[in-house]
């Protein structure tokens, strides 16, 4: 069913590792994973898991210490300065906080009109004017917004400038770090619509990354958990909140805070999360999560498991699902 | 509802107003609260609409000026904190009231190793202090830290804070808490800045020592599913005064305020099917707030009485109450 044709970002065995004084830190150790054309592909992770720096490897801020990112049949594992222009213009971010990733001295028509400039997609000031409203207007924001500066406008706000910049120069895949992490729920409900919306729009495909799974699954189609740089688990969203295979997975699910009953049921009750992420610069031996694991076995103290899949499209790593 | 004994601590009418530059914020406007002995109460509403103020004013914190308290009465068992001695106030902090704070790392002193800000904390909390012997504080400090179930306490204590965890952090702030508290516990976002497997176990962790204590908490989230599993009543607060008060079970079945209800839809659901509309616009500015209701520029059902009158609490149920001029006449 998945052929090479619709898959628009391949990662394979990605590492990216950081040389600090304490030691090597393996921050993302040999994930792989596909963006289908025109899908949501959800990135879930607790802090330190690496979920930001895949993001930031793609889009070129990082060199991979390892692997490949192929977008669409094209080799793209090193950093930005060394892509191509075009290739520049596809690829896409939205930061978590949009307080720091928008300049505080830089009018909303400033930040906006450097990409116009840059990729050359407006050619005189007039046009470069009234591609800004209409970007403005697509993100439903008054166009006199124009000539605020960020720290004039709410929060939500500034995270509709972000996302109005990312789409100026009309990228087909996103990359959404925790767009809404740093929001009230009624406003990141409205940025939330707001993205599907345009999804459908301009075909994107979006890569989202987050740490919420309530949210994960009314956006995303597929879902990939990573754990101390390391994919644990992949699976359609649909599947992975009926059926979660990983230990952690479950532990994760049956974590999150609910508003009703129905949802209560979907979460395993039998596992109680326990202890902490470790520091990447000290990872376990093993496979990394049996410190925390509720159902380790003595293979797991010594063997990394392998990726194995269990039924078509899920994916899980852990000794329990090998045989 | 009648045997019951008096409340533990009562809010009426509580105003809160911030000079600043541009003109006087007015925060608070009019807050009625009430916790029951033994009750876990809710607090949810979104960013900057109060609830953090509100429990300043409560543990007498704020800074005056610029905060002032024109009118308003906070009762913590039958007697108004705003009108207490230093003494008095100090012997509250010390043996009834105790606070967390939402961010853990900015609550302990980074300078000050763990050990001498728990001690601390002991000294304090035991009046007879200064007879206490060095080593019957430690005994106590350690103590509470295995309460909160932190392995390793005694090297705990020698830690600066930067050298533990989020969740560690937190824990530490907990027990320091927990060192004097024996009437209510106020826990301020406990786990916002943390990752939702360490969120959960904090608060279980509240939930369990609770328990054992029958101590009442007050519960402060902007996530409505963080109080949902923890909380006998929840109040729902925006812009500086509560809009709806019920059961947890009633509020999360049957909200009322059209405010409750958007912040309902607006949550993400494990059950998928998409996220609801949100809410248009966002919090006022509070030098010149909207008049008669706050949440009427907001409001889809807004009718003309919201704007010139200020709705007061409506009964709609038993225990049950709703701050909308849409339910004056509900039955």
């Amino acid at each position: 069913m998945i052929t090479l044709v619709n898959i628009i970002l391949n990662i394979g065995q990605l590492k990216k590792y950081f040389v600090t004084r304490q030691g090597i830190v393996k921050a993302v150790d040999g994930i792989s994973f596909f963006v289908e054309e025109g899908e949501t592909f959800g990135l879930v992770g607790e802090s330190g898991s690496g979920k930001s720096t895949v993001a930031y490897t793609v889009v070129g801020m990082y060199r991979p210490t390892e692997g490949k990112i192929i977008y669409r049949r094209e080799d793209i594992s090193r950093e930005s300065k060394n892509r191509s222009h075009t290739m520049k213009k596809e690829i896409q971010i939205v930061f978590q906080d949009p307080g720091t990733s928008l300049n505080p001295t830089r009018s909303i028509k400033q930040i906006l009109e450097m990409p116009l400039k840059v990729h050359n997609i407006s050619k005189n000031h007039k046009d470069r004017i009234a591609k800004i409203k209409e970007l403005l207007e697509m993100v439903q924001l008054p166009v006199d917004y124009m000539y605020k500066y960020p720290s004039m406008i709410g929060g939500g706000e500034k995270q509709m400038v972000a996302i109005a910049r990312a789409l100026t120069t009309n990228p087909s895949l996103v990359l959404l770090d925790e767009p809404t992490s740093a929001l009230d729920v009624s406003v990141q409900a409205k940025i939330i619509n707001m993205l599907i919306q345009f999804q459908k729009k301009f075909k994107l495909s979006y890569l989202f990354i987050t740490h919420d799974l309530s949210l994960m699954r009314n956006v995303a189609s597929r879902v990939a958990i990573m754990y101390l740089g390391k994919i644990c688990e992949i699976a359609s969203s649909s599947d992975f909140f009926k059926n979660p295979l990983h230990p952690y997975t479950q532990m994760l699910l049956s974590s999150i805070p609910v508003i009703s009953d129905e949802e209560e049921e979907l979460k395993p009750k039998k596992i109680m999360s326990t202890g902490e992420i470790p520091s990447p610069v000290d990872v376990p031996s093993g496979c990394s999560f049996h410190l925390r694991c509720p159902k380790k076995m003595d293979i797991c103290f010594c063997e990394d498991p392998i990726m194995v899949e269990v039924s078509e499209g899920h994916t899980v790593r852990c000794h329990l699902y090998t045989k | 509802m009648n045997f019951m004994p008096k409340p533990l601590l009562e809010i009426k009418d509580l105003h809160v107003w911030f000079k600043v530059f541009g003109g006087i914020l007015k925060v608070l406007d009019g807050v009625n609260f009430i916790v029951w002995p033994g009750e876990k109460v809710g607090l949810v509403g979104e960013m900057g609409c109060g609830k953090t103020t509100t429990m300043k004013a409560i543990m007498r914190i704020l800074p005056i000026p610029p905060a002032m308290v024109p009118k308003g009465e906070i009762l913590f068992k039958g007697k108004d904190i705003l009108q207490m001695g230093q003494t008095e106030l100090q012997q509250i902090r010390r043996r009834e009231i105790s606070m967390i704070f939402q961010d853990p790392t900015a609550a302990l002193n980074p300078v000050f190793t763990i050990g001498t800000q728990l001690q601390d904390a002991v000294r304090f909390a035991e009046k007879s202090g200064r007879n206490t012997e060095k080593e019957d504080i430690r005994t106590r400090a350690i103590q509470v830290l295995k309460e909160v179930s932190l392995p390793d306490a005694e090297r705990v204590l020698q830690n600066y804070s930067l050298q533990l965890s989020g969740g560690m952090r937190q824990r530490v702030c907990i027990s320091m808490a927990l060192v004097s508290t024996n009437e209510l516990l106020i826990a301020d976002e406990p786990g916002t800045s943390l990752d939702v497997t360490i969120k959960d176990q904090i608060l279980r962790l509240l939930r369990e020592l609770a328990e054992k204590r029958s101590t009442s908490i007050i519960l402060i989230s902007h996530a409505l599913g963080a109080v949902r599993g923890m909380t006998d009543r929840i109040y729902v607060m925006y812009a500086g005064s509560m809009v709806e008060v019920a059961k947890t079970k009633d509020l999360f079945a049957h909200p009322l305020h059209p405010y409750s209800q958007g912040l309902l839809t607006a949550t993400p659901r494990l059950t998928g099917g998409g996220i609801g509309e949100g809410i248009d616009g966002h919090i006022p500015e509070y030098i010149s707030p909207p008049t008669g209701c706050r949440f009427h520029p907001r409001c889809k059902q807004a009718m003309p009485i919201c704007k010139d009158k200020k709705p007061p609490f409506f009964k709609v149920g038993e225990n049950h109450e709703v701050a909308c001029f849409l339910f004056q006449n509900y039955r």
